[in-house]
């Protein structure tokens, strides 16, 4: 009911601002014609008559409104723009601070961008501590409300203009560029801010050479971060994608992105500070008589196991600067050279430090942008405000395909149906059993799926290990090394089945909200990674290191390490072959056979999840196999083009709703919590408690690989006594528990002083809501008032009886019911109520 | 101005650079379309029609298309043309580099329908209209409008006088991790 009246108003107010706004402009187009009495009066009239019409036509919908009043009397009262205010008083709402956004907002603009620019410059005086003189006066912005005073412009420009010219350069261009003006308006302030500088380059030919220095070293600065921001990694084609597809697609690639850069950091360091000094320096292997088939580049094996790629390949020597090549691969007699002088590096510490420090940036820097994007998309303050934050931000403007664009369309209408449906509450659960018994159905499909994948993986590992203890005391040959590939085969077989399978089971169970839905999709595919890898973490670290003599291995670490290779490249050709079949051929056949409109849908967190599992096998291998971050590299490299052009040809937008930022943030998150956590507690079990082999890698003859650390410390104490307290800061810092003990107290007392003013901050803003609100009062208080006097003025018929405030609107609409009636009753009243109304608008015109 | 000229003045150049989020390149690119959009017409006009420039493929499916023109031209005529650094204005305030505050001001005026400097009802009815698209079953019913209305207000509106201002629409826009990535 509400709703009709909100229709009825909604012309009326409408008429009202444009013949305001029309008076306006056509008064300021008029002013050069000379025709300017004649016109002003026929637009006074005009004023006059639709003066008249609204008041009329007010009345009538107040006959109307009164019906649902008793109704929605709570809405009616508390809106200011519900009611029928007089012209007068519009003139007055629209020329509130609050409000003149419109054309003429310039005024407004300016004076906001003078008063940053008066705090900025405030700011700098401060902490240049200078006190100036020539401070000049900025006062009361926003008090004289008159917008069309084109002089009053003039000197709040030239204010403006005083005060950025105080400012540096720099800050100067960046608060202008920051102005909501248009262009034209801004290249004249620029004009009048920069005039000054004919002077100012007189003097800068006396500047002294520091300064020129540094402007030079600016322009540099700027030049760098110039080729870097051109540097940004596939930018064109990053548009594009989220052109035709939104900003949910977007987020996929840009978070293969992310993985990217993060290998690209894990090879350089392992680059340069483990594999180029062990590359320089090789060591003194026996040349291996292997055949070259091709398929070493799959499974690893042969001459690549024996290469700078694995971890048995690098030595436990010291590498001595001052030794010649020639005479480092003569042994490791080189690195027992004890000069003092002389830097040694060496290579097991090397390689424990390195893992070490890449694990540590990793992690921090995980965590930092975990938290950054914690911090982004979910504000500290109450979530409410979804709804106006959904009609508000919801567009997204970067997509351009018709296609795409009604598909988002309908995103966002279910969304909102979504969310009005929550709103409303209280609906209707039937059928509740037997939903959740499909629930219960389901979700024993899925775990049951996933533990049986988790045991079959299982055995199937220790069957091939056995059938690969029979191959190995019989001749090598090409098909007992593609068996080596049948592990991770099936891996990668359960990896792509399952989801399938859950597909399926959601769509069986047939949530009612997407969002849930996806959540649950989700976490059941993370069930299922982390299982897999957990069995297979158990696999390697449990079985296979504890008792590598068993199972017939020289070098355990360099079979894990390539047990991982294997996984992750076997990984990318499922993904590959899944890229072809699943989307290209299916997409022919449903379009060829089936004759559906549909092409198949881009499902982004199965394809995430996809890209964390792969860096979590990335992780795992680190240590095993330096140079995993380089396959890496290339496995996401391919991944990209080839996604993209999979992408373009074949699929559409998700129909999924899709929260982009909400969704990075949970991808980050799963990234740092199972996947980099996982890895990180199995590297450290691996460093801390299992012994490794004896015959290869860099920390043979040590019973855990962290002796290397403590060796060289007891080392360095014997050898050089200058450096005795980098052996104390080992001690303090790796030994003793004390120091991590004091680094969390300071942590957590940094947690605590943060949360307090948080708490602060909090209250303090719930107070200024609170005063808000009632300054809010106020104004609904003052603006009654006002036009309160102005009806006591308009019809001094009746003004003792008239009482003030919101009682008076009761009164005012009865009477104008009874008006309305008589109006309705009797025809010929027509004519004389007219001449009534016009005679009370002269009389308003004579009031203003 | 030399908009119309094939090529942009050094000086002129440097000064667009300063005073918009575009870098050289996009400045350069966005000269060439915008000439192109010219070539057809007299070349001595200095503003492209909005039909022009609506044509653009990255403007022709966007709902707000025409209420973009309106809010970023500067001509007397209120017919929606752009000048060359009208264009350039709205490039920027779409340029990823844009602040929140930039993106804010504009998205609020796009979204103003009525140019009233306020969202009112009409404003948010219209705004979601557009949101929703035009055909039958994506619409909304009057009921869900009404609902939806009143509880956007309720949200937004803190000082309760029934319409949503520019500083309370920027309050809840700050509140949305989403704006500035696709504003």
């Amino acid at each position: 009911m509400a709703y009709s009246v909100d229709f009825n108003l909604r012309p009326i107010m409408e008429l009202e601002l444009e013949s305001l706004r029309g008076d306006d402009t056509a008064q300021d187009s008029m002013k050069g014609t000379g025709l300017e009495s004649g016109s002003r009066e026929t637009l006074e009239m005009e004023v006059l008559t639709t003066e008249g019409r609204d008041r009329l036509a007010s009345q009538m919908s107040d006959v109307r409104e009164r019906a649902d009043e008793r109704s929605e009397e709570s809405i009616q009262t508390n809106l200011l723009v519900r009611k029928r205010w007089s012209t007068t008083t519009l003139r007055v709402l629209s020329s509130m601070p609050s409000r003149s956004i419109g054309q003429q907002s310039r005024l407004e603009i300016i004076s906001q961008c003078n008063i940053r620019s008066t705090q900025l410059r405030r700011y700098h005086r401060q902490t240049q501590d200078v006190s100036l003189s020539s401070r000049p006066s900025i006062r009361g912005y926003g008090i004289e409300a008159d917008s069309e005073d084109v002089c009053e412009e003039e000197t709040k420009r030239q204010e403006l203009v005083n005060n950025l010219q105080s400012l540096s350069a720099g800050d100067r261009v960046r608060l202008l560029r920051a102005t909501p003006l248009s262009l034209a308006e801004k290249t004249k302030l620029r004009k009048l801010v920069f005039s000054d500088k004919v002077g100012q380059s007189l003097l800068s030919s006396q500047v002294p050479c520091c300064s020129l220095l540094k402007r030079a070293l600016c322009h540099i600065w700027f030049g760098c971060l110039f080729i870097l921001s051109s540097l940004q990694l596939w930018q064109v084609a990053l548009k594009r994608l989220g052109g035709r597809f939104g900003t949910g697609v977007l987020s996929y690639f840009l978070f293969i992105r992310t993985l990217l850069l993060f290998n690209v950091f894990l090879f350089l360091i392992n680059g340069l500070f483990l594999v180029l000094p062990q590359a320089i320096y090789p060591p003194l292997h026996t040349p291996s008589s292997h055949r070259v088939t091709g398929l070493e580049l799959f499974t690893g094996t042969g001459y690549l196991s024996n290469s700078l790629m694995f971890y048995g390949y690098y030595t436990n020597s010291t590498i001595n600067t001052s030794c010649r090549p020639d005479e480092a691969t003569a042994g490791t007699g080189c690195g027992t050279t004890s000069d003092p002088h002389m830097m040694a590096y060496n290579i097991p510490l090397a390689y424990c430090f390195t893992i070490g420090i890449t694990f540590f940036i990793t992690g921090i820097v995980l965590v930092y942008s975990m938290s950054k994007s914690f911090g982004r998309s979910f504000r500290v303050f109450k979530s409410q405000g979804n709804m106006a934050i959904k009609v508000f931000c919801s567009w997204d403007f970067k997509v351009s395909k018709k296609m795409s664009v009604r598909m988002q369309s309908e995103n966002i209408t279910t969304q909102l149906k979504e969310l009005l449906s929550e709103v409303k509450g209280g609906e209707e659960e039937k059928g509740r059993l037997s939903g959740m018994a499909v629930h219960l159905l389901a979700w024993s499909i899925s775990l049951g799926s996933t533990f049986f994948c988790a045991l079959g993986i299982h055995c199937f590992a220790k069957y091939m290990h056995l059938r690969r203890l029979e191959d190995a005391e019989g001749e090598v040959s090409v098909l007992h090394e593609a068996r080596l590939l049948a592990l991770p085969g099936v891996v990668s077989c359960g990896n792509l089945l399952l989801p399938g399978l859950f597909n399926l089971v959601s769509w069986m169970e047939n949530f009612n909200s997407p969002i849930v839905r996806l959540y649950v999709s989700i976490f059941r595919n993370l069930l299922l990674k982390v299982s897999i890898l957990g069995v297979l973490c158990y696999h390697w670290l449990g079985k296979i290191a504890a008792e590598p003599e068993q199972h017939g291995l020289q070098c355990w670490e360099s079979f894990v390490g390539q047990e991982l290779y294997r996984f992750l490249l076997v990984d990318f050709i499922f993904t590959a072959l899944y890229t072809v079949f699943g989307e290209f051929i299916w997409k022919r056949f449903s379009q060829g056979v089936l004759r559906r409109r549909r092409k198949p849908v881009f499902d982004i967190a199965r394809n995430v999840l996809e890209l964390i599992y792969g860096q979590t096998l990335t992780w795992l291998g680190l240590l095993f196999t330096p140079l995993l971050p380089a396959v890496q590299i290339l496995k996401l490299l391919l991944l990209f083009h080839m996604k993209k052009s999979s992408l373009l040809v074949n699929c559409q937008a998700s129909r999924k709703p899709w929260r982009a930022s909400q969704m990075s943030t949970l991808f980050i998150s799963l990234l740092c919590f199972p996947s980099f956590l996982g890895a990180i507690v199995s590297v450290t079990y691996t460093i801390l408690t299992i012994k490794p082999s004896s015959g290869c890698g860099p920390f043979r003859n040590l019973p855990f690989m962290f002796h290397s650390g403590k060796q060289w410390a007891q080392e360095l104490k014997s050898t050089n006594h200058k450096l005795a307290w980098l052996n104390w800061v080992h001690h303090c810092l790796v030994e003793n528990p004390l120091f991590l003990f004091l680094l969390a107290g300071v942590f957590l007392m940094v947690i605590y002083i943060h949360t307090q003013v948080l708490d602060g901050q909090r209250k303090t803003i719930s107070l200024l809501q609170k005063q808000i609100e009632n300054e809010g009062k106020d104004k609904k208080f003052l603006i009654t008032s006002l036009q309160a006097i102005h009806e006591k003025r308009q019809y001094p018929l009746s003004p003792s009886s008239r009482p003030q405030g919101s009682e008076l609107w009761r009164k005012w609409s009865l009477k104008g019911e009874c008006t309305y009636f008589s109006l309705k009753n009797t025809g010929p009243l027509w004519p004389k109520s007219t001449n009534w109304i016009t005679g009370l608008s002269l009389r308003i015109s004579a009031l203003t | 101005m030399g908009t119309t000229a094939s090529q942009l003045g050094k000086d002129l150049l440097s000064e667009y650079q300063e005073l918009t989020f575009l870098t050289k390149q996009e400045i350069l690119l966005a000269h060439k379309r915008y000439s192109e959009l010219l070539s057809k017409e007299d070349r001595n006009l200095t503003s492209v029609p909005m039909e022009k420039v609506l044509s653009l493929p990255e403007l022709k499916s966007n709902p707000f298309r025409k209420r973009i023109c309106h809010v970023f031209s500067t001509s007397d005529m209120k017919d929606g043309s752009l000048t060359f650094e009208d264009f350039l204005d709205l490039l920027s305030a779409f340029s990823d580099s844009a602040t929140l505050e930039i993106k804010s001001h504009y998205a609020f005026r796009i979204f103003d329908f009525d140019d009233d400097g306020t969202l009112d009802g009409g404003d948010l009815e219209k705004l979601v209209n557009c949101l929703t698209g035009k055909t039958e079953d994506t619409r909304l019913t009057p009921e869900e409008m009404r609902q939806l209305i009143s509880n956007i207000l309720e949200e937004s509106d803190i000082d309760k006088d029934g319409t949503v201002n520019l500083s309370e629409f920027q309050h809840v826009i700050s509140r949305s991790p989403d704006f500035v990535r696709d504003g």
